[in-house]
């Protein structure tokens, strides 16, 4: 009965690789570029600290979608958020005070959570296909929103609070990204609530069996995707001074494979956070790269494409048992 | 041929029953699954509950676990009649249940299995308590006698019969009266069947009461004291294990011995 004691030894080594591809990933395509860009300005603190600010709205929408596929669910309408959200807090700071817009921000992104969740908890449909539908929909909502228009953002407190401002001289961005992502790794790892979002996602029926109230777990992972890419729209609105449809329009496919490659399980029960914020700026940095290197935009997206697909692959590969 | 190895010194049968089922039946729709079924159970009696395919077993451990509410008659835990509105609520009365089908998670390690739905947590911003999970964990598996590597082991990296172990063991850490047991050997090989059985019958010690389901005989006639038949969800009756015989057992499941009057 006992365990061939060497096929155990294998998978554990196998596992932890896995575990690594991501680190070693960043290292590898890192070092690549220092070499072949040191030229270029890639190894520039300037640019090496864009390339961090530019990543943050992505590094907090990776947060929220690690508790989603954590949960054994998907949310494919964030891109859409992060427009609706930005568009929100840009048109209500028009007239109104500067915290309402915050408040339209991040209470536009939470209730789209909330309906994805609710549709997804309750009416028992799959995440996959509600939100691809309210990917669409708000899409067409942040359209007609302000008819194609963009709205400018000239609060200079929430363009510092979200965009170019920075407290003992860490810029805002950073320390936004900083704190997403320590409190997203500590309710993920330390509290009940993120083994229960874990639980859910490895197993429905045992979380169910065991008292997990796995409809309740799935509401509120949807939510938070919701309310995490509310605030990527307000870090977009807030650094480029105005909010747009176009917003998190390209994301979609860097989040996911961020999140991927940073080690979190396609289908549950399995993650990282601190994997998709290495995720995150590892896609980053390979934007930053391939347009120092001077490629197209199409063949940009061609390269990007390919990496993403290698490192998608490697980083999904299950052990053989 | 261990068998005396794993009957018990006493059984305490004449005691106060654990569990206690009245005249209980389950309708589903039109189908009648389960009708006019009683069954006594106590603490430390191991009852093996048998019958073919579609017999009603999995349903009737269903009810007494909170899944199905009956449709008709009383259950008595500890001679206080209940009515478990789920699962939970059996569960913390003390009712735990070793699925067909396992309900681990199998990403997780097997220390967040033996705890799952029921962390504990420390401080006061409640964070998890790794540390008391893996020595309750460490604990019990040495108690039970459960071969693993590590608890900190993946679910998925561990064998069929490890896996059982493991489930026996949450039941059994967290069970005060009554540990059901659905076919916990049916997909186990020949060792690690035995290991399982072994595990049952040390059970008995701990002075709460098990139900096993099981299509092997030998195994029934292996662990139980006594011996609960159904058929077509009628129940054909019960017999001590010591008093009967396969052959008896087999008529009764297959229709050869009509049941016998209440
Ligand atoms: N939820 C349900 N709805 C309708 N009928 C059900 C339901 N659950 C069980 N049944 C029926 O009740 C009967 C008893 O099923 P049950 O699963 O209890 O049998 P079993 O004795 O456990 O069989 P097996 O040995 O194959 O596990 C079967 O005819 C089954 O089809
Ligand atoms: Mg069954």
């Amino acid at each position: 009965m006992a365990m061939n004691t060497s096929t155990m030894g294998n998978l554990t080594r196998r596992f932890d690789l896995q575990q690594w591809v991501v680190y070693l990933g960043f290292l590898a395509i890192f070092l690549f570029f220092a070499i072949t860009l040191g030229d270029s300005g890639f190894l520039t603190v300037r640019n090496l600290s864009n390339i961090v600010l530019q990543t943050a709205p992505a590094t907090v929408m990776a947060v929220g979608l690690v508790f989603v596929l954590s949960a054994g669910e998907i949310d494919l309408s964030f891109g859409s958020t992060v427009a609706v959200a930005a568009l929100a807090a840009a048109v209500v700071m028009q007239s109104w005070p500067m915290p309402l817009g915050i408040l339209a921000g991040l209470g536009a992104g939470l209730l789209i959570g909330l309906i994805n969740g609710a549709l997804v908890a309750y009416l028992r449909l799959p995440s996959f296909l509600v939100t691809l539908a309210t990917m669409g929909l708000f899409a067409g909502i942040a359209r007609s929103m302000t008819n194609l228009r963009s709205v400018p953002v000239q609060n200079d407190l929430f363009t510092g609070i979200f965009g170019s401002g920075a407290l003992l001289s860490i810029p805002s961005l950073v320390l936004w990204t900083a704190g997403v992502i320590l409190i997203g790794h500590l309710v993920y790892r330390q509290t009940r609530f993120g083994a229960h979002v874990i639980a859910t996602g490895d197993n429905p029926r045992a979380a169910l069996v065991s008292g997990i109230k796995v409809a309740r777990i799935r509401l509120t992972v949807l939510a938070i995707s919701g309310l995490m890419a509310g605030l990527a729209g307000l870090l977009y609105a807030g650094r480029l001074q105005a909010a747009r449809y176009t917003l998190g329009e390209t994301d979609l496919m860097t989040v996911i494979a961020a999140v991927i490659v940073g080690g979190t399980a396609l289908n549950g029960g399995k993650g990282s956070i601190i994997g998709a914020l290495v995720g995150s700026l590892l896609m980053g940095m390979l934007n930053n790269g391939l347009i120092l290197m001077g490629l197209s935009v199409s063949d940009q997206m061609i390269v990007r494409g390919l990496i993403i697909l290698g490192a998608v692959a490697v980083s999904l590969r299950e052990p053989n048992r | 041929m261990a068998e005396p190895a794993l009957k018990p010194a006493n059984t305490q049968a004449d005691s106060s029953p654990v569990l206690s089922l009245r005249g209980i039946q389950k309708n589903f729709g039109g189908v009648t699954a389960i009708e006019n079924f009683s069954l006594d159970l106590h603490a430390g009696e191991i009852v093996a509950l048998v019958g073919d395919n579609g017999a009603g077993k999995s349903t009737l451990v269903k009810i007494i676990s909170g899944v199905h509410p009956p449709s008709e008659g009383v259950m008595e835990l500890s001679g206080e009649a209940v009515r478990f509105a789920d699962a939970s609520v059996a569960r913390e009365r003390g009712i735990e249940v070793v699925y067909q089908d396992l309900a681990l998670a199998d990403q997780q390690p097997v220390y967040m299995n033996m705890f799952l739905g029921r962390e504990p947590v420390r401080g006061p911003l409640r964070v998890l308590d790794r540390r008391g999970m893996i020595e309750a964990t460490e604990k019990l598996v040495r108690e039970l006698d459960v071969r693993i590597p590590s608890v900190r082991a993946t679910i998925r990296n561990l064998s069929g019969g490890q896996r059982q172990g493991v489930a026996i063991a949450r039941a059994t850490h967290w069970a005060t009266k009554l540990i059901l047991l659905d076919e916990p050997t049916a997909a186990l090989g020949v060792a690690e069947t035995a290991k399982v059985e072994e595990l049952v019958a040390s059970l008995r010690a701990r002075n709460i009461a098990v139900l096993i389901i099981s299509h092997s005989l030998d195994q029934v006639f292996r662990l139980s004291d006594r011996i609960c038949v159904l058929r077509r969800g009628r129940q054909i009756g019960v017999r001590r294990t010591n008093d009967t015989d396969k052959n008896e057992i087999i008529g009764m499941i297959t229709g050869l011995i009509e049941s016998e009057p209440a």
